[in-house]
């Protein structure tokens, strides 16, 4: 199992947000996490690294408990993560935004340079001195995950990379998370979008009001409309 | 013609040490968010550390090897500070961390004259750069050059460190958003802590290269440090080049201020920091900010009206407080007198924190201003006392509503360092405006009429100004202006758009609060018979946050509390010790990092303990997260 979460339970402050979330990822899958807006995709992810405050129970990384570490260590270990709002650099151009991101090799990860990246995602490779800030939300969209690759991870969560691209850009982010999951990288991918998630995806978890409420095959959601239709807004 | 070229380059020699500590401080503030109070403590421990190892080891070697030694290791105190004091404070507002950095500063002013003596100490002239160059019969002193080619090498280094490397790549994003560079599996810890060796050896470097210059003195901290500030703002937070043209500017406003005023030269810098403030708010090179961070007051809403009683309460406090004569001395009343005063101050700059959530780090010049506008008036214009008190505060007035006006363009921290700049202006002006301040001997016998001339009658009057003063800023809290006050503390851009005038609110809070200090300096001065520069000087402005702050900010009558609990043990504890500053430096790197409500807030906090805890369970508590925002 590459990762495996348990009873995860999650807080702002006083406002208790997951329940029992219980998740699990196998070697080089690709896993859906579906939902609504504010059902809790992103605030799940920014659990599993690390970066919410208060949160509970058992988050198991490749056999090791890193529920206590903190978020730099978790990212370390071989964890990407990348952010719903994307967070790009502004200031800095496309290439030291990837230097950012930049760690050693991993030996049970596939390991990406530069020029593997630009070529994953050619619109970079025109625009390797460009200031972040001046980059179109889909070239922006590329860049966070190039920058997240850049760290070897040996599994990848993706908060809603389809949100607000257009369908050509859509088009590109499936081949190129599909060519992460052929290299092997394993991949959580929170969406909103069913047939994007299908495109991609060999399961899918569903979530709903900060409790998981569905978990199967995608042919599976697929012979159970009644929970598509009461879950997902299509 | 000659005479002013020489003129200009004297100012871009004493550009490249300020320079290097702007920019250092610049860095710090870029990833840490930390306006770092101390700054001015580690050039000035640079300077002294380099003044000695340079009279130790002779030679050219003994003089660049002490310079650039005494920079690393006071960069090395710098990461033990770092790694002591500021991790603890990295999530709280800023204000608290001014405070706790100023704290180390009062320690080291001390500790420095523990260590090294008072007295002025004279360095060696720099081996190499002994002479002068002659440059149409005048003199230009060699080492002068050597620093205005210095200047522009150390920009192009660290220009280079932050565009070539890693580590200044990792800066440079982390100064952006520290908390997603985290993940990306970059230790922040590791990042902050060298940022701030960095920073601390610019400054200490910067003071290194002084001694040949100036003598090392232990007052050299808050004079570069304010001066420092003015940079910062005038050339934008967070840029280094900012860092570099205001540090020339302001330089060269200095060497050409002599010439056009010789006796208040710094009304210059003013005049240009005014202008760069209305044209750009966040300096010439400086990126405007994000709403400013938390204020104090901002989590607890502190203006509810007493509960009947506690109003039974405070007039049996008063009652009490008023019949101290009947059993104590005469010294016992002027303490208790001092006390009242510093209520009065105490409470108004509450009222300015917690209604209008603008912390002033300059609130003292408004407290100065009121003594010195009883001294004009008692001494030159030899008014009767009642007027004297009626009108003197008037001066506090005028200059809260001139540079209120200024301060209230800002928020946060460049509030913080603009107010304490604007003090240090007024103090620079008593100070040097010997004909009509005195200079530093200030103005004496000013005593209250018969009338108020015993312990106990000035006593009595102090108490009942208190008295009044505190009321009649409670009322201002409840009346509608005091509702609209809050309403722009809460939500700038709410209040804005129900109609309210933001700025001119703030404005006027500004003003109230420094007309109110201006009534406890007016009575300060009758007490003592005389005024000072001191009584605008930092480490009184300082005095009534610390006051506000012990007391605890987000309380009712934390500024009340605060000032007779922290008035009683300054004048204890100078009465006992000559380390009054160590002391006192120590204390208030406490309180911030173990009790940063104050007393009265920790009180409270202790009385409501039965409130339930929010997460069930055990909790795990991973580092708080500051939004990226
Ligand atoms: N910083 C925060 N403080 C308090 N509550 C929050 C915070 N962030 C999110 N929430 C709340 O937590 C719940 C889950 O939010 P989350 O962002 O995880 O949803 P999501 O599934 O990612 O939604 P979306 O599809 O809109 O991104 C929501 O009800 C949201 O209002
Ligand atoms: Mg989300």
């Amino acid at each position: 199992m590459k990762l495996a979460v348990q009873d995860l339970n999650s807080y702002y402050g006083p406002a208790h947000i997951l329940f029992d979330i219980a998740l699990e990822v196998g070697e080089g899958e690709v896993v859906a996490l579906l939902g609504r807006n504010g059902a809790g995709k992103s605030t799940t992810f920014r659990s599993i690294v690390g970066l919410v405050a208060q949160r509970t129970g058992r988050i198991e990384f490749e056999g090791r408990d890193v529920s206590a570490r903190p978020t730099h260590e978790i990212v370390r270990g071989g964890l990407g993560y990348v952010p719903e709002e994307r967070r790009i650099f502004t200031d800095l151009t496309v290439e030291e935004n990837l230097e950012v991101g930049r760690q050693p090799k991993r030996p049970n990860a596939p390991h990406w340079t530069r020029e593997k990246l630009f070529a994953l995602f050619p619109n970079l490779s025109e625009m390797r001195n460009r200031p972040g800030g001046r980059m179109s939300g889909g070239e922006q969209q590329m860049l966070t995950i190039a920058r997240t690759l850049m760290g070897n991870p040996s599994l990848v969560l993706l908060d809603e990379p389809s949100e607000g691209l257009s369908p050509k850009i859509v088009e590109q982010m499936v081949d190129a998370i599909l060519t992460m999951k052929k290299e092997g990288v394993s991949i959580v991918v929170s969406e909103q979008n069913l047939h994007f998630a299908r495109l991609i995806s060999d399961r899918a978890y569903i979530i709903e009001r900060g409790r998981i409420c569905f978990g199967g095959t995608m042919a599976e959601l697929d012979a159970r409309p009644d929970i598509r239709d009461a879950h997902l807004s299509l | 013609m000659a005479f002013y070229v020489v003129q200009f380059l004297t100012g871009l020699a004493s550009a490249a040490s300020l320079f290097l500590v702007a920019s250092g401080l610049s860095i710090i503030f870029g990833v840490t968010r930390i306006v770092n109070f101390a700054h001015g403590a580690f050039y000035m421990i640079g300077a002294y550390i380099a003044f000695t190892l340079t009279d130790r080891f002779s030679g050219a070697f003994g003089f660049w090897g002490g310079i650039v030694v005494a920079a690393f290791a006071v960069a090395l105190i710098g990461v033990l500070v770092e790694m002591v004091l500021l991790r603890r404070i990295y999530h709280v507002p800023e204000l608290f961390q001014l405070l706790a950095t100023f704290g180390l500063t009062l320690m080291v002013q001390d500790l420095v004259v523990l260590i090294w003596g008072p007295d002025d100490l004279v360095g060696r002239r720099a081996p190499g750069f002994k002479g002068a160059v002659d440059f149409f019969g005048q003199a230009i002193p060699s080492y002068d050059l050597f620093l205005i080619v210095l200047g522009p090498v150390v920009l192009g280094i660290l220009w280079l460190l932050f565009q070539r490397t890693r580590w200044g790549v990792l800066v440079r994003a982390a100064t952006q958003d520290r908390d997603m560079v985290a993940a990306l599996g970059v230790n922040q810890k590791w990042l902050f802590t060298s940022v701030f060796a960095v920073g601390v050896f610019l400054a200490a470097l910067g003071g290194a290269l002084q001694i040949p210059r100036d003598a090392v003195h232990h007052a050299m901290d808050l004079r570069i440090i304010v001066e420092v500030f003015v940079v910062v703002v005038i050339g934008g937070l967070g840029s280094i080049v900012g860092a570099f043209v205001a540090a020339v500017l302001v330089s060269e406003l200095n060497a050409f201020g002599i010439l056009i005023f010789p006796k208040i030269s710094i009304i210059l810098v003013f005049l240009v920091m005014a202008v760069v403030l209305i044209v750009r708010p966040w300096g010439l090179f400086g990126k405007p900010e994000a709403a400013a961070r938390r204020t104090p007051g901002l989590t607890v809403n502190p203006w509810r009206p007493l509960t009947q009683n506690e109003r039974l309460g405070a007039l049996a406090a008063l009652i009490v407080a008023a019949a101290l004569p009947l059993f104590a001395g005469n010294y016992a009343l002027t303490v208790g007198s001092e006390i009242a005063i510093f209520v009065i101050f105490a409470v108004s700059l509450h009222f300015l924190m917690s209604v209008g959530g603008l912390a002033s780090f300059g609130h003292a010049a408004y407290f100065g201003l009121g003594a010195y506008g009883i001294a004009f008036l008692a001494k030159m214009a030899g008014l009767p006392m009642i007027v004297c008190l009626l009108l003197g505060p008037l001066l506090g007035l005028m200059g809260a509503a001139v540079f209120g006006f200024f301060a209230v363009q800002l928020s946060g921290v460049y509030f913080a360092m603009l107010t304490l700049a604007f003090a240090q202006i007024v103090w620079s002006i008593a100070f040097q405006w010997v004909s009509v301040t005195g200079g530093d001997n200030g103005i004496l016998g000013l005593w209250p009429e018969k009338w108020a001339a015993s312990p106990s009658h000035f006593y009595w009057l102090a108490l009942g100004v208190a008295a009044l003063v505190t009321c009649g800023l409670r009322i201002a809290v409840f009346s509608p202006f005091g509702y609209a006050l809050r309403a722009t503390r809460d939500s700038l851009l709410r209040s804005e758009a129900v109609g309210i005038n933001a700025k001119r609110m703030q404005w006027t809070a500004f003003v109230i609060a420094g007309t109110t200090a201006g009534i406890g300096g007016a009575l300060f001065a009758y007490l003592k018979g005389s005024v000072f520069p001191d009584n605008l000087g930092i480490s009184l402005s300082v005095d009534a946050l610390v006051m506000v702050l012990l007391g605890g900010v987000e309380t009712v009558s934390g500024a009340v509390i605060g000032a007779i609990v922290y008035k009683a043990l300054n004048i204890w504890l100078v009465s006992q010790t000559d380390l009054s500053k160590l002391v006192l430096g120590a204390f208030i790197m406490l309180i911030v990092v173990v009790f940063p409500k104050g007393i009265v807030g920790t009180l409270e906090m202790l009385l409501q303990r039965r409130k339930p805890l929010a997460p069930p369970g055990p909790t795990i508590l991973a580092k708080p997260i500051e939004s990226a925002e």
